[in-house]
């Protein structure tokens, strides 16, 4: 397999996770103290830098099969995890991430907090607030960047993805100032369930025992068997959830009622 | 303590296995049941995981949407 699928899915998947972090730091950065975001931001990423430099190299020395069979579970339980929130917010289940309103939140918690010093951070809280942001996000990234650059012996190739992706939205948000709230989130955080989930299913299996029929070919049928799969899961929910709307309601007004579902956004940001 | 390794231990929880512990569940079980079938009764069982993984993904779709309808 040429390394062009895995440079694209890890920087879809970093683009995604960026975006977010983006937003928290530019809400702290311009409400509070652009040295104290900063210096979070950027310790965030000296752990986050630490963990691909421990794991990548520690996962490369794990036998091939029991690497693709544990880090094909995971991938495929993650996809499926990325994909269930994209159908459901596609379906209007679950209310589209707004990365507007996320940044007035972050805004008016920024406001509402007293300052205070620690040694050499000026603002304690714009300091721990965009640690912690960047972090949270990043954290998956690296579990992507790591699986599928140990799993394709190029850690390299996913390293300049992630960077790629980071850079991409760095640019983007110094250049407007503002949440990159117009960005396909949605859209990209179904493409990078559809990858997790291919990707996840296919070296699961192999580290399993079996031999996929043409054998890395048959990449080129499960990812469109699972984005087409996914579609028309997606699909079947929204004509279902129009089937039942209130006599008299236009099927329109159905995303913005959708009742949220409980989950895991704020820890992981899938 | 006990506090800060309970909420490290969910964190962790959410982070891997997610809102749907039966994702997760079936995703085991299906590989398990992969691997035995090729190892054990030989055969090559390439489509067991996307089939159980299609399952599991209407599986939480439909508990997710039932209740809400």
């Amino acid at each position: 397999m040429t390394a062009l699928p895995l440079v694209l899915t890890v920087f879809v998947a970093c683009a995604v996770e960026a975006v977010e972090a983006l937003t928290i730091v530019l809400a702290v950065g311009l409400t509070r103290e652009w040295r104290s975001t900063f210096q979070g931001m950027a310790a965030a990423l000296v752990v986050l830098a630490a963990v691909v430099g421990v794991l990548g190299p520690t996962i490369t020395l794990l036998p091939l099969t029991a690497l693709r069979l544990v880090v094909g579970a995971l991938l495929a339980i993650f996809g499926l995890q990325w994909l269930r929130k994209a159908i459901l917010r596609a379906s209007g289940y679950k209310a589209l991430h707004d990365e507007a309103s996320a940044y007035l939140r972050e805004v008016a918690a920024a406001k509402a907090a007293p300052a205070s010093r620690r040694r050499w951070v000026g603002d304690w809280y714009a300091f721990t607030l965009s640690f912690k942001g960047v972090l949270l996000e990043g954290l998956e990234v690296v579990f992507i960047v790591i699986t599928f650059g140990a799993n394709q012996h190029n850690l390299g190739a996913a390293l300049i993805g992630a960077a790629m992706a980071v850079v991409a939205v760095a640019a983007t948000g110094i250049a407007v100032r503002a949440p990159l709230a117009r960005a396909p989130e949605n859209a990209m955080k179904f493409s990078v369930g559809i990858m997790l989930t291919s990707f996840g299913t296919f070296w699961g299996a192999q580290g399993a025992g079996v031999t996929w029929p043409g054998n890395d070919a048959a990449l080129l049928v499960l990812v469109p068997v699972v984005a087409v799969t996914s579609l028309g899961y997606a699909a079947c929910l929204r004509r279902g959830r129009q089937r039942g709307q209130v006599p008299g309601r236009p099927a329109s007004s159905l995303a913005p009622a959708a009742v949220p579902v409980t989950d895991s956004e704020e820890v992981t940001g899938r | 303590m006990t506090r800060a390794l309970k909420s490290f231990g969910a964190f962790w929880y959410d982070f891997v296995i997610g809102d749907d512990w039966h994702v997760a569940a079936i995703v085991a079980a299906a590989l398990a049941v992969t691997a035995l079938l090729t190892h054990v009764a030989g055969v090559n069982a390439w489509w067991l995981l996307p089939l159980c993984a299609f399952a599991a993904l209407a599986w939480s779709l439909y508990r997710a949407t039932a209740r809400k309808d």
